[in-house]
């Protein structure tokens, strides 16, 4: 908490300085985003840019999947008190997760083109 | 003085310590990357400014803080300015958790800023946090390259984080507990876990590179692709800020692998014969693993080429989440049934598995994957490129 206090206390400060400190002589030019020397075309926050679904199905995937390390986790500690039972639990967990792992392999969700 | 003040006292000088010497690590990290990156390449580094090159550093940061800070008009203006400072605030707080020594050997306080049950955990989830710097930074600049940037790296680390978390359950479920200091003095009894959870640092190893965004996985400012992803609109502070948190990642896990395989602050035992108590020498153990793994930082970069978006990904979730899992799995079975046998067949099931997984790189360009594309009439899939693939 502290820590985390003194981290961001560095870079706001780090900012405030530079913002103190640097020359401001800004034109339009010079504040216009940078594509390649033409004229940027639309472009901006919140304009509709459009992206490819993987990004979208990527992260879906994470979710699914780091919900699963993070039943993980608390077994994993807990582990050598549970033996063997908790073995044939946790390989039934790890089955079940599997069978969608090869449906969405199936599917061509991990295909990039 | 009552006894919180004095406690909350000795915390904040501790992480003021710890993060100056963050950011000292990290400018001196510039300087020898570019003299070792110049030795690798039969040249000389930078070698004018003061002896050595050693105020370099100085130098450099003199100049970002007195640079034009420029903004893009399209870009959002409070999100542009947030970004850098969260994804430094990340990375510096992330360190905290590292004990750089046994409890009170640190001139009788604790070597650790803060100390947390579930520290594995709570770092895991810090240096997630730094996601959101990048993709945040790349979003709010209003420009076309950053934003491809931001979510090229945003996926590619959230991708490579499930193999960071799976990778480390064996070792877990080894040792009993998430916090840090359990796991070193775990191995002080019964060695390196690097002996028994080889294929489980073997894919760690890889999850960090990709994680903190270094070569060969470094997609995100491929400058060559991309011009310079998400850093593209950034000047002054901003850009170093950026840069900071990125090398500052870079030592936070070198430190954690160091913790995790590497015995962590204590010294190999069969040094003691030659001078007693070496082992017990716990900051300058910590310190030298972690140049040793920044020193592998530097020279993979100086290797191995980039991956491909497409190759990153299928490596990603089809070669290292499988095997995370296998390892897990492997771990338990091992844990349930074969306990009796001692920890030396898990070392060569893991070490099994490691050549596995150098066997199935290689072929990772093609790995499970279907040859996409539309037939012709002939039912020939079009041709690719020579070398193209």
């Amino acid at each position: 908490m502290i820590m985390l206090v003194i981290a961001l206390g560095i870079g706001i400060l780090a900012v405030l300085v530079s913002a103190l400190l640097g020359p401001k002589k800004a034109t339009r030019a010079k504040l216009m985003a940078y594509e390649s020397g033409n004229d940027p075309e639309h472009g901006g926050v919140g304009t509709g840019q459009r992206f490819p679904v993987h990004f979208y199905l990527v992260a879906m995937l994470f979710i699914v999947f780091d919900i699963e390390t993070a039943f993980f986790f608390p077994l994993a500690v807990a582990y050598q008190k549970l033996v063997p039972f908790a073995f044939w639990e946790a390989l039934t967990f790890v089955g079940l997760l599997l069978v969608g792992y090869y449906y969405i392999l199936k599917k061509g969700v991990l295909e990039w083109t | 003085m009552p006894d919180w003040l004095a406690e909350l006292l000795i915390t904040l000088v501790k992480g003021v310590l710890v993060a100056l010497a963050l950011l000292t690590t990290f400018a001196y990290m510039t300087l020898i990357e570019r003299r070792l990156l110049a030795r690798m390449q039969i040249r000389y580094g930078p070698n004018r400014v003061g002896p050595g090159g050693l105020l370099q550093p100085l130098a450099d940061a003199v100049k970002s803080i007195f640079k034009e800070d420029l903004r893009v008009t399209l870009a959002d203006k409070l999100v542009y300015t947030l970004a850098p400072i969260v994804a430094i605030g990340m990375a510096l707080t992330a360190f905290g958790g590292i004990p750089a020594g046994p409890a009170g050997s640190l001139f009788g306080e604790d070597p650790w800023v803060y100390h947390l049950d579930a520290g594995i955990l709570a770092l895991l989830a810090l240096t997630s946090m730094g996601v959101y710097g990048i993709f945040l930074g790349g979003w709010a600049s209003g420009s076309k390259y950053p934003i491809l940037g931001g979510l090229r790296s945003s996926a590619q680390m959230i991708s490579y984080e499930l193999g960071m978390g799976l990778s480390i359950l064996g070792l877990l479920m080894l040792v009993g507990s998430t916090s840090f200091i359990s796991i070193v003095e775990w191995q002080a009894q019964n060695g390196w876990l690097l002996l028994f959870q080889s294929l489980g640092f073997a894919l760690f190893i890889v999850s960090s590179f990709a994680e903190v965004n270094r070569t060969p996985f470094d997609l995100p400012e491929a400058e060559q692709e991309l011009v310079a992803g998400y850093l593209t609109e950034y000047s002054a502070i901003k850009w170093a800020l950026f840069q900071m948190a990125e090398y500052v990642n870079m030592i936070t896990a070198s430190a954690i692998m160091a913790t995790l395989f590497f015995g962590g602050y204590r010294g190999p035992v069969f040094l003691e014969g030659l001078i007693p108590g070496i082992s017990g020498w716990p900051i300058v153990w910590l310190v030298a693993k972690i140049a040793f793994f920044l020193f592998l930082f530097i020279w993979v970069r100086a290797t191995l080429p980039r991956f491909r978006y497409d190759q990153l990904m299928r490596f990603g979730w089809k070669l290292l989440l499988p095997l995370a899992l296998a390892n897990t799995v492997m771990t338990a079975a091992y844990l349930a049934y074969g306990r009796g046998l001692g920890l030396w067949p898990l070392g060569l099931l893991s070490l099994a598995g490691l050549l596995l997984l150098l066997a199935l790189s290689d072929r990772v360009r093609v790995l499970w994957n279907k040859p996409t594309g539309v037939r012709d009439a002939e039912g020939n899939l079009p041709a690719r490129p020579v070398g193209g693939d």
